[in-house]
C-alpha cells in the first residue's frame, strides 16, 4: 500500500505482554494505514488475542508504545479505546442474551439515545451495510449469524476508525460469510481500517490488503497475501510445511453406532429440538458431521453419550445393543468413548491431577475395583497416555489445570483412545488448537479408524473434516442430511446443507447418498 | 367474625411484612448485579442494634436509622471487599457476615436490652384516616410502611426503564462484557452491595425501633433469610417481592391471633408456620427448573475479575 | 475497585499459575494468628490487661485435667458435625441446618432414653446413638429430596428446619415430655444412667463421644482418599460437567452428602443429651451446628484440619465462658471472634489464588 503523508491510522512499536512465566506478545511491531483490510495472522496460540486486548485497552502491555494517526496514547480501557474510535467485534460475540439488540447497543454508546431514536439509527445502518436486524428482538434465541450482524451494527453505530474482527468466520456459513466480506469491502472504501485477525488462509488471501505474521509470539513476518500462496502463508505461520495427514481408504465393517428416527428435545429452553435423525457408522471408518453450532449439536452429544435418554427403544443403538435407555457408565461398558467440547472443567477436572482424572472415564476398564479406587493403576495409566500422547505436563499428578489447551486435549483424547473404543465420538477434537496438536490428534483418530473403531466426529471446522473423514452430513436446525463420501463432495454443496436445505437421511438401510 | 379484628390483623400484617421488604428489595438490586450476599440476616441484626441504640442515645429515631443505615454499609462494604476485591467465595463469605453480624450485634447491644425506646407515631392523614375500615387499613401506618412502597415502585421503574438499571441488569448478566463495553463493573457491584446492605440495615432497625421495640440478641429470628427466600420466590422482580412480602406478614402475624380466631394448635407450632411457608414457596417457584434459568441473573454468584 | 490493577500503587494483584500449596496450608494458620492479634486489641479496647486476658481465655481453661476433658467434651459436637459439614462441602452441597439436625438427633435419641432407657439396660446408649444418627439423617432428607426432585436450594430449606426443629423441641419440652415432677420447669425427666455415656477420665467429662468422633475423622479420611463414592463426590463438587460426563449421578451424590452430614449432626445431637446435658432442655446446643461450619473451612474441609480446627473453636467457647466469669466479659465475645476468624480465613485464602507483585511504572 502507498504509504503517503498520513500517519498511519495505528501503530504499535515494541509491545510485549507477559502472563507470569509465558511470553504472549514479544516485541510486536504493527502498522495499519487507513482504509487498509489489514490480517493478523497465526495460529492459536500465536499471541493474536493478547494483543487484541491491547489494542483495546482490556489489558496493559508490559513494554511498547501505540500510535494512534501519528500521536502516542495509552489505551487503559476499552471506554478509551472506543473513544479514539476502534471499534471491536469479539470472537466469542460479547452479547447480553437477556436484553434485546437494543439494549444491547445502547450499552455500548456513549451518548444516551431515546428508543426511537436509538431503532431509527440501527436500522439505518442495518439497511445501509446490508445487516438485517430487528430491534426488539431479544438476543436470547438467536442465530449465530444474526448475533455477530448485531455485534457488527454495535460498532459500526460508533463511527469507527479502526475496526478490529476477531476470528469472524468461524462460526458463518460459506455463504454468510460472503455477505460479511462484503459489508468489509464496503466499509474499507470509506475510510475505515480493518483488523482482521484469523488463522484461514484462503479467506485472508480473498479479503486483505496486508498480513502481519505472528508465531510464538513474535512476528515473524508481513506480506501482501494476495501474492502469496496457502502454502507460502502457512510456512510464516508455522515455520515449516504443513504435514497433511492422508486417509487410506478402507472397507469398513459392521455397524456400531445407529440412530434410527432419533427424536428429543431440549433442556434449554432457548435449545435446539432434534428431530428423525437418522445415522450409521462402521467400523473402521471416520464419519463427520458439520454444522455452526447452535443447530443441536449439544442435544446430539447429550443423545448418544447418554447424558440425555431417548424414551424410544432403539433409538440408539450401541455395537448392535439397545442403548437409549443406558445411561453414560452403562454405555462406556458397551465400548463408547467421549472427547467432549469442553476439555476443562468437563473432560477433566480442573482441580484434580491426570492420575485421578483417567479414573474419570477408566472406572469401568479397571481403575475402579469393588468400590475401591486403584490409584496405582491409574498413576500408571496416567504415565503411559502421557508417554504415548506426547503430553507436555510435570508428571502424572500434575493438576488438570496445568496444562496448555494443546497438552490438555492430546491427553483427553489419548486417555479414551487408550481405552480402547469400539465407538468413538469426538466434539471440536482441535477447536483452538496449535498446528503441531492438532496434526497429532487427527493423526491419532485416523490410526484409531485404522484399528477398527468407528468414530464420529462433530465439528465446525470444514477444513478438518474434508481432511480426516470418510463420510460426511450435515446438522442444521435439528435435523441430519444423509451421509455422502468426501471424496464426492464440494464445500459450497456443504454450505447450502449447512443452511437447512437438504434431504434429511431416511432410517431404511441402504440409502447413503444424499438427494440434492 | 368482628370486621375491626380483620382490619387488626391486616394492619399488623403490613408492620410485620415492612421490614422483609426493606430487606428483600435490597437484596434484589444487589442480586440483579450478580452478587448473592447471604448475609442479610447478620446485616439486619447490626441494623437493629445501631438503630436502637442510636435512637434511645441521642432521642432521635431519624439519626437511629440513618445510623442503622450507616452500619448496615459498613458491614456490607467488608462483604464487598472480600468477595469483589479478594475475589473470596460469595456464599461462605455471606455466611461468615451473618455468624459475625450475630455475634457482632449481640456482643455491642448487650448494654441496651431491657431498655424502652419511643416507637414511630403513625400517619394521621386528615379526614382519609378517621374512615371506617379504610382508614386504620390505609391510611394509618409509619412512615417507613409507605416508604418501602414507595421503594418497591422506585426500584421497579429504575430497573425497567433507565440507563442506571440497565447497566446494573448487563453488570448481573455479564460483567466481563459490561467491562469490555467500558462500564465500571466492579464499582457498581459495590454499590449495589452497600445499596442491600443499607436496606437490610433499615429493615432491621424498624424491627428493633417500630415493630416490637426492643433490642434482644437474635431478634430477627430468620427474617433475613425469609427476605432472601423472598427475592427467590418474587422471581427477582419489585412487584412479586412486595406481594411475597405481605403474604408471609399475613403468615408471621396469624400466630398471634389464631387463638382468637378459633384455632387451637399448640403455639411452638403457629411459630413454625413463616419457616414451613418459605420451604413451601420456594419449592414451588424452583420445581421448574426454567423459572429459574429464564430469571435468575446469569452471573448470580460468582466471581469477577477484571482483565481475565 | 480497589486499585490493585493499575494506577498509582505499587502493587498490583496478579494470578498465579499454579494455586500456592505452601499458602494452602497456610492460610489457616495464618488467620487464626490474626484472629488472636484482633483479640488482643478487643480486649486492649474494653479496658482489659491483653496479657492477662490471653491467659484468662487461653491458658487457664486447660490448665487441669478438668479442663483438658471439657476442651474435649465441646471439641466432641464440633468434630462431629464439622467433619459431615466437611463431606458435604467437599460435594458443593451447602448443609446449613446442621444445628436443626443436630436438635433432631437429640430429640430422637434422647426420646429412646427417656422411654426405653430402663428397659434397653446397657443396650441404651448404642440404640440412642443410632437413634440420634437416624434422626439427623431424617431431618437431613428433607432438604435432599427437595434439591434433588424440586431443585430447590438446600442452604434455606436446611436453614427453615432448623428453626422448625428448635421449636418442636421447644414444644416437647414444654408439653408432652415435661418432667411432671420438675417444679414446671422446661424439661424433660433426667436420663437414667444406663443410658447416659459414661466419661472417659476420672475427674473429667469427656465420653465416648470424643473418641467416636476421632474414628470417623479416620473413616472420613479413607473415604474420601480411598472409595469410588468418595471420588464421585468430590468430582461432583469440583466440576459438575465434568461429573455428568462421566455418567456420575448427581442425586446420589446430594443425597449421600446429606445423609452423611445429617446423621454426624444427629450423633453429635444426641451425644450431647446422653453426655453432659443428661436430660432434654429447649436448648441443647450454643450453636454448635453453625460453628461447625466454620471448623469445616478453617480445616480447609480435610478430616485431619478438622480434628485440629474444632479444638481451637472448642477453646474458643471455653475461653469464652472462663472470660465471662473472671473477667466479666459478655458471653458473646466468643460469637465474635468466631465470625472474624471466618472472614481473616476468607481473606488468607485469597494468597492461593493471586499473589501481591511490585510493579515497575514503565507503561505509558
Amino acid at each position: 500500500m502507498t504509504a503517503g503523508a498520513a500517519p498511519p491510522r495505528l501503530a504499535l512499536r515494541g509491545i510485549s505482554k507477559r502472563y507470569g512465566s509465558l511470553i504472549a506478545d514479544d516485541r510486536i511491531d504493527l502498522k495499519v494505514a487507513a482504509g487498509e483490510i489489514h490480517a493478523l495472522l497465526g495460529e492459536n496460540g500465536a499471541g493474536k488475542s493478547t494483543l487484541m486486548k491491547v489494542v483495546y485497552g482490556v489489558t496493559q502491555p508490559d513494554e511498547g508504545s501505540i500510535e494512534w494517526e501519528g500521536r502516542a496514547v495509552a489505551i487503559r480501557s476499552p471506554a478509551q479505546a472506543r473513544r479514539l474510535g476502534i471499534g471491536m467485534v469479539f470472537q466469542h460475540f460479547s452479547l447480553f442474551e437477556t436484553l434485546t439488540v437494543a439494549e444491547n447497543i445502547s450499552l455500548a454508546l456513549d451518548e444516551h439515545l431515546r428508543p426511537v431514536a436509538l431503532a431509527a439509527r440501527i436500522n439505518e445502518v442495518s439497511q445501509r451495510y446490508g445487516l438485517p436486524i430487528d430491534p426488539q428482538r431479544l438476543i436470547h434465541g438467536m442465530s449465530v449469524g444474526e448475533r455477530q450482524r448485531v455485534e457488527i451494527v454495535r460498532c459500526l453505530l460508533q463511527s469507527p476508525r479502526l475496526l478490529i474482527m476477531d476470528e469472524p468466520t468461524s462460526v458463518l456459513t460459506p455463504q454468510a460469510v460472503r455477505a460479511l466480506f462484503e459489508t468489509l469491502r464496503r466499509l474499507a472504501a470509506e475510510g475505515v481500517s480493518i483488523l482482521y485477525i484469523s488463522h484461514k488462509l484462503e479467506e485472508i488471501r480473498e479479503l486483505c490488503d496486508v498480513a502481519t505474521v505472528l508465531r510464538n509470539g513474535r512476528v515473524s513476518g508481513t506480506a501482501i497475501p494476495r501474492e502469496q500462496t496457502n502454502a507460502s502463508l502457512a510456512r510464516m505461520m508455522v515455520g515449516g510445511d504443513l504435514k497433511d495427514c492422508k486417509l487410506q481408504p478402507r472397507d469398513p465393517g459392521p455397524i456400531q453406532l445407529e440412530l434410527t428416527n432419533l427424536s428429543l428435545g431440549s433442556e434449554d429452553p432457548f435449545g435446539t429440538v432434534l428431530r428423525k435423525i437418522n445415522l450409521r457408522v462402521r467400523s473402521g471408518e471416520i464419519v463427520g458431521i458439520a454444522g455452526v453450532s447452535g443447530n443441536g449439536q449439544k442435544e446430539l452429544l447429550a443423545a448418544i453419550s447418554g447424558e440425555r435418554l431417548c424414551a424410544q427403544h432403539g433409538a440408539v443403538r450401541l455395537c448392535g445393543q439397545d442403548a437409549a435407555r443406558l445411561n453414560p457408565a452403562r454405555r462406556r461398558r458397551l465400548g463408547l468413548r467421549f472427547v467432549p467440547e469442553e476439555r476443562l472443567g468437563r473432560g477433566a477436572v480442573p482441580g484434580m491431577h491426570l492420575a485421578d482424572n483417567c479414573v474419570l472415564t477408566g472406572a469401568t476398564a479397571g481403575l475402579v475395583r469393588h468400590g475401591l479406587v486403584c490409584s496405582r493403576a491409574a498413576r500408571a495409566f496416567a504415565r503411559a497416555t502421557i508417554a504415548e500422547f506426547a503430553v507436555k505436563c510435570d508428571g502424572e499428578l500434575a493438576a488438570a489445570e496445568s496444562l496448555s489447551g494443546g497438552n490438555l486435549q492430546k491427553f483427553i483424547v489419548g486417555r479414551e483412545i487408550r481405552l480402547v473404543p469400539t465407538v468413538m465420538l469426538v466434539a471440536r477434537p482441535t477447536w483452538g488448537l496449535d498446528v503441531g496438536a492438532s496434526l497429532m490428534i487427527r493423526q491419532a483418530l485416523i490410526d484409531l479408524r485404522d484399528a477398527g473403531a468407528a468414530v464420529l466426529v462433530i465439528s465446525e471446522e470444514l477444513d478438518e473434516l474434508f481432511a480426516i473423514c470418510d463420510r460426511l452430513a450435515v446438522l442444521a436446525r435439528g435435523r441430519m442430511s444423509a451421509t455422502t463420501p468426501t471424496a464426492e463432495l464440494a464445500p459450497e454443496t456443504l454450505g447450502v446443507w449447512m443452511t437447512g436445505e437438504f434431504t434429511a437421511a431416511a432410517p431404511a438401510a441402504g440409502v447413503d447418498h444424499a438427494a440434492v | 367474625m368482628n370486621i375491626e379484628v380483620w382490619v387488626t390483623i391486616a394492619a399488623s400484617a403490613v408492620g410485620a411484612a415492612t421490614p422483609l421488604m426493606f430487606a428483600a428489595l435490597g437484596e434484589l438490586v444487589t442480586e440483579r448485579a450478580g452478587v448473592l450476599n447471604l448475609g442479610v440476616e447478620g446485616m439486619m441484626l447490626v441494623g437493629a442494634m445501631s438503630g436502637f441504640a442510636v435512637g434511645v442515645a441521642s432521642g432521635s429515631l431519624l439519626l437511629g436509622y440513618l445510623a442503622a443505615a450507616g452500619a448496615g454499609v459498613l458491614i456490607a462494604l467488608l462483604f464487598a471487599v472480600l468477595t469483589l476485591s479478594l475475589q473470596a467465595n460469595q456464599v461462605a463469605t455471606g455466611l461468615a457476615l451473618t455468624l459475625f453480624g450475630v455475634g457482632f450485634s449481640a456482643f455491642a447491644g448487650r448494654g441496651f436490652v431491657g431498655i424502652p425506646i419511643q416507637r414511630l407515631p403513625p400517619l394521621r392523614v386528615p379526614l382519609l384516616t378517621e374512615l371506617p375500615v379504610i382508614g386504620p387499613l390505609l391510611f394509618h401506618y409509619d412512615p417507613l410502611v409507605y416508604l418501602s412502597i414507595a421503594l418497591c415502585a422506585l426500584i421497579a421503574w429504575t430497573l425497567r426503564r433507565t440507563r442506571v438499571g440497565l447497566r446494573l441488569r448487563a453488570v448481573g448478566e455479564a460483567p466481563a462484557i459490561a467491562y469490555a463495553l467500558g462500564e465500571p463493573a466492579t464499582r457498581i457491584r459495590y454499590l449495589a452491595v452497600l445499596f442491600g446492605g443499607a436496606m437490610s440495615g433499615i429493615a432491621g432497625a424498624y424491627l428493633s425501633t417500630s415493630l416490637t421495640p426492643m433490642w434482644v440478641e437474635g431478634m430477627t429470628a430468620g427474617r433475613g433469610w425469609i427476605a432472601l427466600a423472598l427475592v427467590v420466590f418474587g422471581t427477582w422482580k419489585p412487584w412479586r417481592v412486595l406481594g411475597g412480602a405481605y403474604l408471609f406478614g399475613t403468615v408471621t402475624v396469624l400466630q398471634l391471633y389464631a387463638q382468637g380466631l378459633g384455632v387451637h394448635v399448640p403455639s411452638e407450632f403457629l411459630s413454625m408456620l413463616p419457616y414451613a411457608a418459605t420451604i413451601v414457596v420456594l419449592v414451588v417457584i424452583c420445581r421448574d427448573p426454567k423459572t429459574i434459568l429464564l430469571n435468575q441473573p446469569a452471573w448470580l454468584g460468582r466471581s469477577f475479575h477484571p482483565g481475565y | 475497585m480497589l486499585p490493585f490493577d493499575r494506577g498509582p500503587w505499587p502493587l498490583r494483584l496478579e494470578r498465579r499459575s499454579k494455586p500456592s500449596a505452601a499458602m494452602r496450608m497456610a492460610s489457616s494458620p495464618l488467620a487464626a494468628l490474626a484472629m488472636l492479634a484482633t483479640g488482643l486489641l478487643v480486649f486492649g479496647i474494653l479496658g482489659k490487661d491483653p496479657a492477662a486476658a490471653f491467659k484468662v481465655f487461653f491458658i487457664e481453661p486447660v490448665s487441669s485435667i478438668y479442663g483438658v476433658g471439657e476442651l474435649l467434651l465441646k471439641a466432641t459436637p464440633l468434630m462431629l458435625c464439622a467433619l459431615g459439614l466437611a463431606v458435604c462441602y467437599r460435594a458443593n452441597v451447602w448443609n446449613i441446618g446442621a444445628e436443626g439436625q443436630l436438635t433432631v438427633g437429640a430429640i430422637s435419641g434422647g426420646g429412646i432414653g427417656l422411654f426405653y432407657g430402663a428397659a434397653l439396660g446397657s443396650w441404651a446408649p448404642p440404640v440412642m446413638l443410632a437413634a440420634g444418627v437416624l434422626g439427623g439423617m431424617a431431618w437431613a432428607a428433607i432438604p435432599a429430596l427437595l434439591r434433588s426432585r424440586f431443585h430447590t436450594s438446600e442452604i434455606f430449606v436446611s436453614l427453615m428446619l432448623v428453626y422448625i426443629g428448635q421449636l418442636l423441641l421447644s414444644y416437647l419440652v414444654h408439653g408432652p415430655w415435661r418432667d411432671p415432677a420438675g417444679q414446671n420447669f422446661p424439661q424433660s425427666q433426667p436420663l437414667v444412667d444406663s443410658a447416659l455415656l459414661p466419661p472417659l477420665l476420672d475427674g473429667a467429662r469427656v465420653n465416648a463421644g470424643f473418641i467416636i468422633a476421632l474414628v470417623l475423622a479416620a473413616v472420613s479420611w479413607w473415604f474420601g482418599t480411598a472409595t469410588a463414592a468418595g471420588y464421585r463426590m468430590r468430582v461432583g463438587g469440583l466440576a459438575p460437567a465434568a461429573a455428568s460426563y462421566a455418567g456420575i449421578s448427581e442425586r446420589l451424590n446430594i443425597w449421600l452428602a446429606l445423609m452423611i452430614s445429617g446423621g454426624a449432626a444427629g450423633l453429635a445431637g444426641v451425644c450431647e443429651v446422653a453426655g453432659p446435658i443428661g436430660m432434654l432442655q429447649p436448648v441443647v446446643s450454643p450453636g454448635y451446628g453453625f460453628a461447625a461450619i466454620i471448623v469445616a473451612f478453617l480445616g480447609r474441609l480435610h478430616p485431619l484440619g478438622v480434628v485440629l480446627a474444632s479444638l481451637l473453636m472448642s477453646a474458643l467457647y471455653l475461653g469464652g465462658e472462663s472470660a465471662q466469669m473472671e473477667l466479666q466479659l459478655p458471653a458473646s465475645v466468643s460469637g465474635l471472634f468466631q465470625g472474624a476468624l471466618l472472614f481473616f480465613l476468607l481473606a488468607a485464602e485469597l494468597f492461593i489464588g493471586y499473589r501481591l507483585r511490585r510493579v515497575r511504572s514503565s507503561s505509558p
